[in-house]
């Protein structure tokens, strides 16, 4: 398949592109990533392909549009089902849909909370995240990824929030690895990854954004 | 199948509960419902099926159970494949399809709620906007996925007219509120006529509560909701 053929329209920090990334990864499928410029102006490409939430990330597939990360992924494995993201039995996959929405729906708002305060981070704010990955930990129980043996859906959605740990810990004042150590130690696992760990940004650089954008926005 | 082998555990009000159960009739999947009080304490079968949400609709299958409604017409999909399709068979338009729903669950449904949990004429005024807007949308969104054919699923009805049909009862209710039509000839006539037909679909007939009993309720929600606000953190 030629490069053209495969377009994100992509945003370096944002994690809903990186979980489309790493499913095109895990596919062995080549695209071009096109980068916007979220405080510069947003394409009209970005603008036509999705009116109605203007956001990244949108996938074009020989210019039919894609919007939201998991619809994306959805598709993604759907048009090309080999390896399989999703487990084979339907209530294998009905699991794997409830997780994947419950951390779209919660994770990343949760860790907004966090960074997004004035001041010190509100305690409350701190303990729904924990409380949050405390549930994943159940879910998670003993095996090595969401999937079990396998890298799979739930992996993909949700290892890209944890770029923004580093961040939410520096301004939050706690780390997850003493909190959670079982899904630290799924972090670990997942960056061991070439697909995850080429897509992932730098925690490091995701923080100095962060500090940027909050300077830009008035919080300090 | 025994009977008791699909359980819907439900709550009569609920717009997100028609979805299993209009999905299993039209399947032709025999079930068992069990009703939900949603304004009392939750039972314990409800809050051992769904411990993350502790919210209806649950599909307990055997003694599997699935939550999240949409999650779960998607299972009965899957599961009873001989019956007639729920999701589209192309990707695409698969992704059409839950694009449309999410839009509908995560952006208008809130704004349909905030019409009944509005504490001043200002803020219904303004959720009242937003559900208009989101039905023009949907209008639209109706002219390209039904392609001339009766549902958005085409002949039959699937993923999306579920997602929004569910819904229809309430929206009867909302603008009995506002006091005015949001479906309209003018602004949304196919989305009229497709709440017609599928209002009164064989798989949907019988479980749409009344309109009269629902705004009844519709009451007691809003003073719960606006008591629960007053209640000082």
């Amino acid at each position: 398949m030629s490069k053209e053929e495969l377009v994100i329209l992509d945003c370096w920090v944002s994690p809903f592109c990186m979980g489309v990334k790493i499913a095109l990864a895990e596919k062995g499928l080549e695209y071009e990533a096109r980068e916007e410029d979220l405080f510069g102006g947003k394409s009209d490409l970005l603008l036509n392909s999705n009116p109605i939430y203007m956001k990244v990330p949108v996938l074009l597939h020989q210019a039919k549009p894609l919007c939201e990360s998991t619809i994306i992924v959805n598709y993604i494995d759907e048009t090309w089902p080999s390896p399989p993201l999703l487990p084979p039995c339907s209530y294998g996959r009905a699991q794997a849909r409830f997780w994947a929405d419950f951390i779209d729906k919660k994770l990343f708002d949760a860790g907004c909370n966090i960074w997004r305060s004035k001041g010190e981070a509100p305690e409350e704010a701190k303990r729904e995240v924990i409380e949050i990955l405390k549930q994943l930990e159940e879910a998670l129980r003993e095996k090595a990824f969401f999937g079990g043996d396998t890298f799979e859906f739930v992996d993909i959605i949700t290892v890209p929030v944890t770029s923004w740990f580093h961040a939410i810990e520096k301004f939050g004042n706690f780390k997850v690895e003493d909190e959670c150590p079982k899904f630290s130690a799924w972090m670990k696992r997942c960056m061991q990854r070439e697909t995850v760990a080429k897509v992932l940004p730098n925690p490091e650089k995701v923080y100095e954004f962060l500090i940027m954008f909050r300077k830009m926005q008035g919080i300090e | 199948m025994a009977l008791s082998d699909v359980k819907v555990l439900g709550s009569w009000p609920s717009p997100f509960v028609l979805r299993p159960r209009i999905a299993l009739h039209l399947k032709s999947v025999n079930y068992e419902y069990i009703e939900e009080n949603l304004l009392e304490s939750k039972s314990e079968l409800l809050l051992k099926s769904n411990p993350v949400f502790k919210k209806v609709p649950v599909l307990l299958h055997g003694d599997k159970p699935i939550c999240e409604s949409l999650i779960i017409v998607q299972y009965i999909d899957e599961v009873w494949s001989s019956g007639p399709s729920i999701l589209p068979s192309d990707p695409y338009e698969r992704a059409n399809s839950r694009f449309w729903a999410a839009y509908i669950d995560e952006k208008w449904f809130p704004a349909l709620r905030g019409v009944l949990a509005a504490e001043s004429e200002d803020a219904k005024k303004a959720a009242i906007a937003q559900v208009e807007e989101g039905l023009v949308l949907l209008e639209e969104a109706f002219g390209k996925l039904s392609q001339g054919k009766p549902f958005f699923g085409g002949d039959q009805i699937g993923y999306l007219d579920i997602a929004l049909g569910s819904f229809l009862v309430w929206l009867k209710v909302i603008e009995k509120i506002s006091e005015m039509k949001l479906l309209t000839e003018a602004k949304t006539r196919c989305l009229l006529e497709w709440a017609h037909r599928f209002s009164s679909h064989v798989a949907v007939k019988d479980v749409m509560p009344e309109a009269d009993k629902l705004a009844e309720f519709g009451v007691k929600l809003r003073a719960k909701i606006l008591k629960a606000r007053a209640i000082p953190k």
